[in-house]
């Protein structure tokens, strides 16, 4: 990880988890079918409770709340990475950038975890611990789309769009990894691209923040729940 | 697919019927049973089976009406009233 604040590496993770937390609940509700569901509404939750130790340890440094981190800034302020941005309510792509995110998010917390900042790295090992479900149930799916040649197709097409996107979550440094455990597992190469970097955002983030910060920005004096 | 998910509640006690799940495969049903019957701690171990691994009887012939073999027993009350009439000892 190069040199940045503390603070500042958390708020990207913090605003990763809370942002695809939020993107993955959209299913719920509407699903391919019930189990997958609760699945994935559960994972989504799971997603958000990392983002709220996240944002507490960056908090606690920074003098603020989880709340007001979460809800408070602009969406311009958020450190969140494109692909988690983006709004796709399509199973396939869906279950690409699932499995994107979650393969680079374990390169990144493997590292994490081997942080000198124990906080940093106590956090990485507990949420790792849970990720571990994640990429089981992402990893599970890429082997059904792979088994048959019209999920085959769906993925690979899914993939190569979002692939830019996924070289962003990651530090520099951290990409040659991502691509190389990705075109393992895909059996083939994936396009070489400009990397679609953290710092600028998805027209789909302001739809997002304004859905959900509603509630708080209603009440001005701090909703309380 | 669809498995049975049997759940233990505490350690030490019986696996009992909770549901069911519906799944391509043993690990998607792994997966969806653990986010059913497990993610808010309820159990402490699951089962999961086959609904065609599972034999089902329901016919339990009892054509003589042997009321006696029933885990319910058969009712004295009215044959001890009799027999205490007989013997010219009824409490009413």
């Amino acid at each position: 990880m190069p040199a940045r604040p503390r603070a500042e590496l958390l708020l990207e993770l913090a605003d990763d988890e809370l942002v695809l937390g939020w993107r993955n609940s959209e299913w719920t509700g509407i699903a391919p079918f019930l189990e997958e569901d609760v699945a994935f509404s559960s994972i989504a939750q799971n997603e958000i409770g990392h983002a709220r130790a996240l944002y507490e340890l960056a908090a606690a440094e920074l003098g603020t709340t989880a709340d007001e981190l979460a809800f408070d800034r602009s969406p311009d302020d958020y450190r969140s990475a494109p692909l988690v941005e983006l709004r796709r309510l399509e199973w396939a792509r869906t279950i690409a950038r699932h499995w994107l995110y979650e393969t680079a998010d374990e390169i990144r917390l493997a590292a994490l975890k081997a942080a000198a900042d124990p906080e940093v790295a106590g956090l990485a090992a507990k949420m790792d611990r849970e990720e571990a479900y994640h990429r089981m149930h992402a990893e599970m799916w890429v082997d059904r789309l792979l088994s048959t040649e019209e999920g085959r197709e769906r993925l690979d097409e899914a993939i190569d769009e979002l692939w830019p996107y996924a070289l962003g979550v990651l530090d520099g440094g951290l990409r040659a990894q991502l691509r190389a455990r990705a075109e393992e597992r895909l059996g083939r190469a994936l396009p070489e691209v400009e990397p679609i970097e953290r710092g600028r955002h998805e027209a789909d983030l302001a739809e997002l923040w304004e859905e959900m910060t509603m509630v708080r920005r209603s009440a001005p004096a701090g909703a309380q729940w | 697919m669809v498995y049975e998910v049997f759940r233990r509640e505490r350690a030490g006690q019986p696996f009992a019927h909770a549901g069911s799940v519906s799944a391509p495969d043993e690990r998607f049903a792994e997966l969806y049973a653990r986010e059913q019957y497990g993610r808010r701690q309820e159990s402490v171990a699951l089962w999961l089976v086959p609904r065609a691994e599972i034999r089902e009887i329901a016919e339990f012939p009892d054509e003589f009406d042997l009321k006696y073999r029933r885990v319910d027993g058969y009712s004295i009350k009215t044959r001890l009233k009799e027999a205490r009439e007989r013997a010219g000892t009824a409490t009413g």
